[in-house]
Protein backbone atom coordinates (compact mmCIF):
# COMPACT_ATOMS: atom_id res chain seq x y z
CA UNK A 1 0.00 0.00 0.00
CA UNK A 2 2.68 2.12 0.68
CA UNK A 3 3.91 2.02 -2.95
CA UNK A 4 1.64 4.36 -3.48
CA UNK A 5 2.06 6.95 -1.16
CA UNK A 6 3.49 8.46 -4.13
CA UNK A 7 0.49 10.27 -5.44
CA UNK A 8 2.33 10.20 -9.21
CA UNK A 9 3.07 5.85 -8.84
CA UNK A 10 -1.08 6.10 -7.65
CA UNK A 11 -1.91 8.31 -10.43
CA UNK A 12 0.06 6.10 -13.65
CA UNK A 13 -1.68 2.80 -12.06
CA UNK A 14 -5.46 5.17 -11.63
CA UNK A 15 -5.25 6.02 -15.41
CA UNK A 16 -4.83 2.36 -16.28
CA UNK A 17 -6.96 1.02 -14.37
CA UNK A 18 -10.09 3.20 -14.52
CA UNK A 19 -11.18 2.50 -18.70
CA UNK A 20 -11.05 -1.24 -18.13
CA UNK A 21 -12.98 -0.71 -14.91
CA UNK A 22 -15.16 1.91 -16.33
CA UNK A 23 -16.17 -0.28 -19.61
CA UNK A 24 -15.99 -4.18 -17.82
CA UNK A 25 -18.09 -2.69 -15.31
CA UNK A 26 -20.87 -0.85 -17.79
CA UNK A 27 -20.94 -4.11 -19.92
CA UNK A 28 -21.72 -6.72 -16.90
CA UNK A 29 -24.52 -3.99 -15.85
CA UNK A 30 -26.00 -3.74 -19.37
CA UNK A 31 -25.71 -7.51 -19.74
CA UNK A 32 -27.15 -8.77 -16.07
CA UNK A 33 -29.61 -5.96 -15.89
CA UNK A 34 -30.88 -6.90 -19.89
CA UNK A 35 -30.86 -10.57 -18.94
CA UNK A 36 -33.32 -9.66 -15.29
CA UNK A 37 -35.26 -7.46 -17.84
CA UNK A 38 -35.89 -10.27 -20.60
CA UNK A 39 -34.75 -13.43 -20.08
CA UNK A 40 -35.18 -14.74 -16.73
CA UNK A 41 -38.43 -15.99 -15.35
CA UNK A 42 -41.21 -13.83 -13.28
CA UNK A 43 -41.43 -14.32 -9.52
CA UNK A 44 -44.34 -16.75 -8.61
CA UNK A 45 -45.51 -14.27 -5.52
CA UNK A 46 -44.11 -10.84 -6.80
CA UNK A 47 -44.51 -11.22 -10.44
CA UNK A 48 -42.35 -8.90 -12.68
CA UNK A 49 -41.61 -6.48 -9.80
CA UNK A 50 -38.67 -8.80 -8.54
CA UNK A 51 -37.00 -7.45 -11.36
CA UNK A 52 -35.89 -4.76 -9.49
CA UNK A 53 -33.25 -7.37 -7.14
CA UNK A 54 -31.07 -6.64 -9.80
CA UNK A 55 -30.61 -3.02 -9.21
CA UNK A 56 -31.34 -2.90 -5.34
CA UNK A 57 -28.99 -5.33 -4.21
CA UNK A 58 -25.60 -4.14 -5.48
CA UNK A 59 -26.73 -0.67 -4.73
CA UNK A 60 -27.15 -2.00 -1.24
CA UNK A 61 -24.22 -3.78 -1.20
CA UNK A 62 -22.49 -0.67 -2.20
CA UNK A 63 -23.95 1.88 -0.20
CA UNK A 64 -22.28 -0.36 2.83
CA UNK A 65 -19.00 -1.44 1.08
CA UNK A 66 -18.92 2.10 -0.23
CA UNK A 67 -18.72 3.44 4.23
CA UNK A 68 -16.35 -0.03 4.78
CA UNK A 69 -13.47 1.73 2.47
CA UNK A 70 -14.32 5.01 4.32
CA UNK A 71 -13.50 3.22 7.23
CA UNK A 72 -10.73 1.77 5.83
CA UNK A 73 -9.43 4.58 4.79
CA UNK A 74 -9.95 6.49 7.92
CA UNK A 75 -7.77 3.38 9.35
CA UNK A 76 -5.19 4.04 7.25
CA UNK A 77 -5.25 7.99 7.76
CA UNK A 78 -4.87 7.68 11.34
CA UNK A 79 -2.64 4.70 11.83
CA UNK A 80 0.02 5.21 8.74
CA UNK A 81 -0.39 8.78 8.02
CA UNK A 82 -1.21 7.61 4.27
CA UNK A 83 -1.39 10.93 2.21
CA UNK A 84 -4.11 9.31 -0.06
CA UNK A 85 -6.27 8.15 2.29
CA UNK A 86 -8.24 11.32 3.34
CA UNK A 87 -8.39 11.58 -0.83
CA UNK A 88 -9.55 8.11 -0.98
CA UNK A 89 -12.18 8.89 1.45
CA UNK A 90 -13.40 12.10 -0.34
CA UNK A 91 -13.63 10.08 -3.64
CA UNK A 92 -15.81 7.30 -1.95
CA UNK A 93 -18.02 9.62 0.15
CA UNK A 94 -20.73 10.95 -3.00
CA UNK A 95 -21.35 7.76 -4.84
CA UNK A 96 -21.62 5.79 -1.85
CA UNK A 97 -24.37 8.40 -0.79
CA UNK A 98 -25.91 7.96 -3.67
CA UNK A 99 -25.76 3.98 -4.22
CA UNK A 100 -27.52 3.84 -0.84
CA UNK A 101 -30.08 6.64 -2.03
CA UNK A 102 -30.85 4.42 -4.85
CA UNK A 103 -31.19 0.94 -2.67
CA UNK A 104 -33.64 3.36 -0.52
CA UNK A 105 -35.79 4.27 -3.63
CA UNK A 106 -35.74 1.27 -5.44
CA UNK A 107 -37.18 -0.75 -1.78
CA UNK A 108 -39.63 1.65 -1.92
CA UNK A 109 -40.77 0.86 -4.81
CA UNK A 110 -40.91 -2.31 -4.63
CA UNK A 111 -42.25 -2.15 -0.87
CA UNK A 112 -45.22 -0.80 -2.40
CA UNK A 113 -46.57 -3.62 -4.71
CA UNK A 114 -44.99 -6.16 -2.23
CA UNK A 115 -46.06 -5.00 1.09
CA UNK A 116 -48.52 -2.22 0.18
CA UNK A 117 -46.78 0.38 1.63
CA UNK A 118 -43.79 3.17 0.34
CA UNK A 119 -42.25 3.40 3.65
CA UNK A 120 -42.42 1.58 7.29
CA UNK A 121 -40.52 2.33 10.29
CA UNK A 122 -38.62 -1.25 10.75
CA UNK A 123 -34.82 -1.74 11.59
CA UNK A 124 -33.75 -2.56 8.32
CA UNK A 125 -35.55 0.20 6.80
CA UNK A 126 -34.35 2.71 9.18
CA UNK A 127 -30.90 0.77 9.23
CA UNK A 128 -30.13 2.19 6.00
CA UNK A 129 -31.91 5.57 6.36
CA UNK A 130 -29.11 6.36 9.05
CA UNK A 131 -26.23 5.19 6.90
CA UNK A 132 -27.46 7.89 4.03
CA UNK A 133 -27.56 10.76 6.78
CA UNK A 134 -24.18 9.14 7.92
CA UNK A 135 -23.09 10.02 4.56
CA UNK A 136 -24.00 13.35 4.29
CA UNK A 137 -22.14 13.99 7.93
CA UNK A 138 -19.42 12.66 6.18
CA UNK A 139 -19.33 14.78 2.95
CA UNK A 140 -20.59 17.82 5.32
CA UNK A 141 -17.09 17.32 7.48
CA UNK A 142 -15.07 16.55 4.40
CA UNK A 143 -16.26 19.48 2.66
CA UNK A 144 -16.08 21.38 6.51
CA UNK A 145 -12.35 20.11 6.31
CA UNK A 146 -10.88 21.52 3.10
CA UNK A 147 -12.26 25.28 4.48
CA UNK A 148 -9.80 24.99 7.49
CA UNK A 149 -6.30 26.85 6.45
CA UNK A 150 -3.85 25.00 6.59
CA UNK A 151 -5.57 22.12 7.46
CA UNK A 152 -5.09 18.70 6.15
CA UNK A 153 -8.35 19.43 3.93
CA UNK A 154 -6.23 21.56 1.95
CA UNK A 155 -4.89 18.92 -0.03
CA UNK A 156 -7.90 17.41 -1.36
CA UNK A 157 -7.70 14.99 1.94
CA UNK A 158 -9.92 14.94 5.28
CA UNK A 159 -9.91 16.20 8.88
CA UNK A 160 -8.73 13.81 11.50
CA UNK A 161 -12.58 14.49 12.94
CA UNK A 162 -13.98 13.21 9.50
CA UNK A 163 -12.19 10.07 9.97
CA UNK A 164 -12.97 9.44 13.37
CA UNK A 165 -16.44 9.74 12.29
CA UNK A 166 -15.96 7.44 9.43
CA UNK A 167 -14.67 4.96 11.55
CA UNK A 168 -17.46 5.23 14.36
CA UNK A 169 -20.08 4.91 11.82
CA UNK A 170 -18.94 1.91 10.81
CA UNK A 171 -21.13 0.54 13.89
CA UNK A 172 -24.17 0.82 11.99
CA UNK A 173 -22.53 -1.42 9.34
CA UNK A 174 -23.73 -4.81 11.47
CA UNK A 175 -26.26 -3.31 12.76
CA UNK A 176 -28.04 -3.12 9.25
CA UNK A 177 -26.60 -6.28 8.40
CA UNK A 178 -28.08 -8.53 11.10
CA UNK A 179 -31.49 -6.01 11.72
CA UNK A 180 -33.69 -8.65 9.96
CA UNK A 181 -32.39 -11.57 12.09
CA UNK A 182 -32.05 -9.63 15.85
CA UNK A 183 -35.38 -7.64 15.22
CA UNK A 184 -39.01 -8.54 13.93
CA UNK A 185 -39.32 -6.98 10.58
CA UNK A 186 -40.91 -6.14 7.73
CA UNK A 187 -38.23 -6.72 5.19
CA UNK A 188 -37.86 -10.21 4.71
CA UNK A 189 -34.42 -12.49 6.36
CA UNK A 190 -31.29 -12.79 3.95
CA UNK A 191 -31.69 -15.23 1.29
CA UNK A 192 -28.03 -15.38 0.36
CA UNK A 193 -26.30 -17.02 3.56
CA UNK A 194 -23.31 -19.34 3.93
CA UNK A 195 -25.52 -22.35 3.81
CA UNK A 196 -27.00 -21.51 0.14
CA UNK A 197 -29.30 -19.22 -1.73
CA UNK A 198 -33.20 -19.28 -1.62
CA UNK A 199 -33.56 -17.42 -4.69
CA UNK A 200 -34.03 -19.74 -7.24
CA UNK A 201 -30.93 -20.11 -9.57
CA UNK A 202 -32.67 -19.16 -12.80
CA UNK A 203 -34.02 -16.10 -11.23
CA UNK A 204 -30.42 -15.42 -9.31
CA UNK A 205 -27.89 -15.24 -11.88
CA UNK A 206 -28.28 -12.14 -13.40
CA UNK A 207 -27.62 -10.62 -10.43
CA UNK A 208 -24.03 -12.02 -9.95
CA UNK A 209 -23.14 -9.73 -13.25
CA UNK A 210 -24.84 -6.58 -11.68
CA UNK A 211 -23.01 -7.01 -8.56
CA UNK A 212 -19.83 -7.34 -10.17
CA UNK A 213 -20.50 -4.94 -12.80
CA UNK A 214 -21.73 -1.92 -10.57
CA UNK A 215 -18.66 -2.70 -7.70
CA UNK A 216 -16.30 -2.26 -11.11
CA UNK A 217 -18.11 1.33 -12.19
CA UNK A 218 -17.75 2.18 -8.23
CA UNK A 219 -14.37 2.00 -8.20
CA UNK A 220 -13.78 3.55 -11.81
CA UNK A 221 -15.69 6.05 -10.16
CA UNK A 222 -13.79 6.18 -7.23
CA UNK A 223 -10.90 6.18 -9.19
CA UNK A 224 -11.67 8.78 -11.84
CA UNK A 225 -13.03 11.29 -8.41
CA UNK A 226 -9.04 10.67 -6.54
CA UNK A 227 -7.33 11.43 -9.73
CA UNK A 228 -9.51 14.69 -10.60
CA UNK A 229 -9.03 15.36 -6.67
CA UNK A 230 -5.07 15.28 -7.06
CA UNK A 231 -4.99 17.12 -10.34
CA UNK A 232 -6.62 20.28 -8.45
CA UNK A 233 -3.92 19.76 -6.49
CA UNK A 234 -1.42 20.34 -8.41
CA UNK A 235 -3.40 23.26 -10.43
CA UNK A 236 -4.05 24.77 -7.36
CA UNK A 237 -0.29 24.33 -5.89
CA UNK A 238 0.71 26.01 -9.40
CA UNK A 239 -1.09 29.03 -8.92
CA UNK A 240 0.30 29.24 -5.29
CA UNK A 241 3.64 29.31 -6.37
CA UNK A 242 2.95 31.59 -9.42
CA UNK A 243 1.20 34.02 -7.17
CA UNK A 244 4.32 34.03 -5.31
CA UNK A 245 6.93 34.26 -7.78
CA UNK A 246 4.81 37.20 -9.08
CA UNK A 247 5.19 39.15 -5.73
CA UNK B 1 10.41 -0.95 25.28
CA UNK B 2 9.00 1.89 23.47
CA UNK B 3 6.34 1.72 21.36
CA UNK B 4 6.68 2.75 17.90
CA UNK B 5 3.97 5.67 17.27
CA UNK B 6 2.15 4.30 14.82
CA UNK B 7 1.67 1.63 16.24
CA UNK B 8 0.20 3.26 19.83
CA UNK B 9 -2.21 4.33 17.06
CA UNK B 10 -3.06 1.50 15.94
CA UNK B 11 -3.65 0.05 19.43
CA UNK B 12 -5.52 2.80 20.56
CA UNK B 13 -7.96 2.92 17.17
CA UNK B 14 -8.42 -1.03 17.69
CA UNK B 15 -9.54 -0.04 21.78
CA UNK B 16 -11.87 2.35 20.78
CA UNK B 17 -13.18 0.53 17.76
CA UNK B 18 -14.06 -3.02 20.14
CA UNK B 19 -15.72 -0.17 22.69
CA UNK B 20 -18.21 1.80 20.20
CA UNK B 21 -18.81 -1.95 18.97
CA UNK B 22 -19.22 -3.03 22.26
CA UNK B 23 -21.92 0.07 23.44
CA UNK B 24 -23.55 -0.92 19.86
CA UNK B 25 -24.16 -4.24 20.99
CA UNK B 26 -25.46 -3.55 24.07
CA UNK B 27 -27.40 -0.90 22.65
CA UNK B 28 -28.95 -3.23 19.84
CA UNK B 29 -29.83 -5.96 22.88
CA UNK B 30 -31.56 -3.28 24.70
CA UNK B 31 -33.43 -2.61 22.03
CA UNK B 32 -34.32 -5.90 20.92
CA UNK B 33 -38.23 -5.57 21.75
CA UNK B 34 -38.25 -2.02 21.61
CA UNK B 35 -37.34 -2.48 17.95
CA UNK B 36 -39.29 -4.83 16.91
CA UNK B 37 -41.52 -3.91 14.05
CA UNK B 38 -44.49 -6.44 15.26
CA UNK B 39 -45.60 -8.43 17.69
CA UNK B 40 -45.92 -12.53 17.22
CA UNK B 41 -48.82 -14.23 19.01
CA UNK B 42 -46.43 -15.57 21.26
CA UNK B 43 -45.76 -12.67 22.39
CA UNK B 44 -49.35 -11.57 23.07
CA UNK B 45 -49.84 -14.92 24.59
CA UNK B 46 -46.70 -14.81 26.62
CA UNK B 47 -47.45 -10.51 28.03
CA UNK B 48 -50.92 -10.76 27.45
CA UNK B 49 -52.74 -7.83 25.32
CA UNK B 50 -54.20 -3.91 26.19
CA UNK B 51 -57.28 -3.72 24.84
CA UNK B 52 -57.55 -0.58 22.56
CA UNK B 53 -53.36 -0.21 22.82
CA UNK B 54 -52.16 0.09 18.95
CA UNK B 55 -49.94 -2.43 18.06
CA UNK B 56 -48.68 -4.46 14.59
CA UNK B 57 -49.27 -8.33 14.89
CA UNK B 58 -47.23 -10.28 12.65
CA UNK B 59 -47.38 -14.16 11.58
CA UNK B 60 -48.63 -16.10 8.66
CA UNK B 61 -52.00 -16.33 7.48
CA UNK B 62 -53.26 -20.16 9.06
CA UNK B 63 -54.48 -22.07 5.96
CA UNK B 64 -58.00 -22.24 5.47
CA UNK B 65 -58.79 -19.28 7.88
CA UNK B 66 -59.65 -16.74 5.82
CA UNK B 67 -63.77 -15.96 5.49
CA UNK B 68 -65.33 -13.29 3.98
CA UNK B 69 -68.02 -11.47 5.58
CA UNK B 70 -71.12 -10.77 3.28
CA UNK B 71 -70.21 -7.06 3.57
CA UNK B 72 -67.71 -8.13 0.61
CA UNK B 73 -64.72 -5.77 2.15
CA UNK B 74 -64.36 -7.17 5.71
CA UNK B 75 -61.96 -10.31 6.16
CA UNK B 76 -61.83 -12.88 9.17
CA UNK B 77 -58.44 -15.03 9.57
CA UNK B 78 -56.00 -16.90 11.81
CA UNK B 79 -52.48 -15.34 12.64
CA UNK B 80 -49.74 -17.92 13.45
CA UNK B 81 -46.39 -17.82 14.48
CA UNK B 82 -46.23 -21.84 15.26
CA UNK B 83 -46.69 -21.42 18.82
CA UNK B 84 -50.11 -19.56 19.63
CA UNK B 85 -52.41 -18.18 17.13
CA UNK B 86 -54.73 -15.00 16.98
CA UNK B 87 -58.14 -14.58 15.07
CA UNK B 88 -57.87 -11.22 13.23
CA UNK B 89 -60.49 -9.11 11.66
CA UNK B 90 -59.78 -6.49 9.02
CA UNK B 91 -61.86 -4.23 6.86
CA UNK B 92 -60.51 -2.68 4.09
CA UNK B 93 -57.91 -3.11 1.00
CA UNK B 94 -55.92 -6.16 1.27
CA UNK B 95 -52.55 -5.70 -0.69
CA UNK B 96 -52.33 -8.34 -3.24
CA UNK B 97 -49.83 -10.29 -2.20
CA UNK B 98 -52.12 -11.20 1.11
CA UNK B 99 -52.89 -14.73 0.94
CA UNK B 100 -53.25 -18.00 3.02
CA UNK B 101 -50.11 -19.24 4.06
CA UNK B 102 -47.94 -16.34 3.94
CA UNK B 103 -46.73 -13.76 6.40
CA UNK B 104 -48.85 -10.91 7.04
CA UNK B 105 -48.23 -7.82 9.39
CA UNK B 106 -51.66 -6.33 10.54
CA UNK B 107 -52.22 -2.91 11.80
CA UNK B 108 -54.86 -1.98 14.46
CA UNK B 109 -55.58 -3.01 18.11
CA UNK B 110 -57.28 -5.86 20.26
CA UNK B 111 -60.59 -5.61 21.38
CA UNK B 112 -61.96 -7.00 24.89
CA UNK B 113 -62.54 -10.93 23.66
CA UNK B 114 -58.95 -10.73 22.53
CA UNK B 115 -59.93 -10.59 18.31
CA UNK B 116 -57.27 -8.52 16.67
CA UNK B 117 -59.33 -5.70 14.89
CA UNK B 118 -56.79 -4.36 11.97
CA UNK B 119 -57.11 -1.14 10.13
CA UNK B 120 -53.96 -1.98 7.62
CA UNK B 121 -52.84 -4.60 6.64
CA UNK B 122 -49.13 -5.50 5.15
CA UNK B 123 -47.75 -8.69 3.04
CA UNK B 124 -44.58 -9.57 4.45
CA UNK B 125 -42.77 -11.35 1.60
CA UNK B 126 -40.63 -14.02 3.05
CA UNK B 127 -36.69 -14.81 1.14
CA UNK B 128 -37.62 -17.57 -1.25
CA UNK B 129 -38.07 -16.41 -4.90
CA UNK B 130 -38.56 -18.71 -7.63
CA UNK B 131 -40.24 -18.63 -11.35
CA UNK B 132 -43.84 -19.64 -11.36
CA UNK B 133 -43.08 -23.31 -12.69
CA UNK B 134 -42.23 -23.90 -9.21
CA UNK B 135 -45.14 -22.77 -6.99
CA UNK B 136 -46.18 -25.31 -4.54
CA UNK B 137 -42.54 -27.00 -4.27
CA UNK B 138 -41.54 -26.97 -0.38
CA UNK B 139 -38.29 -25.10 0.93
CA UNK B 140 -36.92 -26.37 4.09
CA UNK B 141 -35.15 -22.90 5.80
CA UNK B 142 -32.67 -25.21 7.48
CA UNK B 143 -30.84 -26.37 4.41
CA UNK B 144 -31.70 -23.83 2.06
CA UNK B 145 -32.82 -26.38 -0.55
CA UNK B 146 -36.02 -26.42 -2.67
CA UNK B 147 -37.69 -29.91 -2.74
CA UNK B 148 -40.84 -31.12 -4.13
CA UNK B 149 -42.25 -32.26 -7.69
CA UNK B 150 -43.41 -29.10 -10.01
CA UNK B 151 -46.36 -28.60 -10.50
CA UNK B 152 -47.66 -30.90 -13.46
Amino acid sequence: MHAFANPAKFLSLAKVLTPWLFWGGLALILVGAGCGLFVTPADYLQGESVRILYIHVPAAWLGMGGWTGLAIAALMQIVWRHPLAGVAGRAIAVPGALFTAICLATGSIWGRPTWGTWWEWDGRMTSMLVLLFLYFGYIALARASAEQPGGIGENGGVSRVTAIFALVGAVNLPIINRSVVWWNSLHQGPSITMRGSSIDSAILWPLGLTVIGFSLWFGAIVLMRMRSILAQNKVEARMARLAREAA
Amino acid sequence: MALKSKHQRLILVLIALVAIIGAGLLAASALKDEAAYFYVPADVKAKGFTPGKAVRLGGMVVAGSLAHAPDGVTKTFTVSDGKATVPVRFTGIAPDLFREGSGVVAEGKFDAQGTFIADNLLAKHDERYMPREMEGMSYDPKTHKVTGAAKP
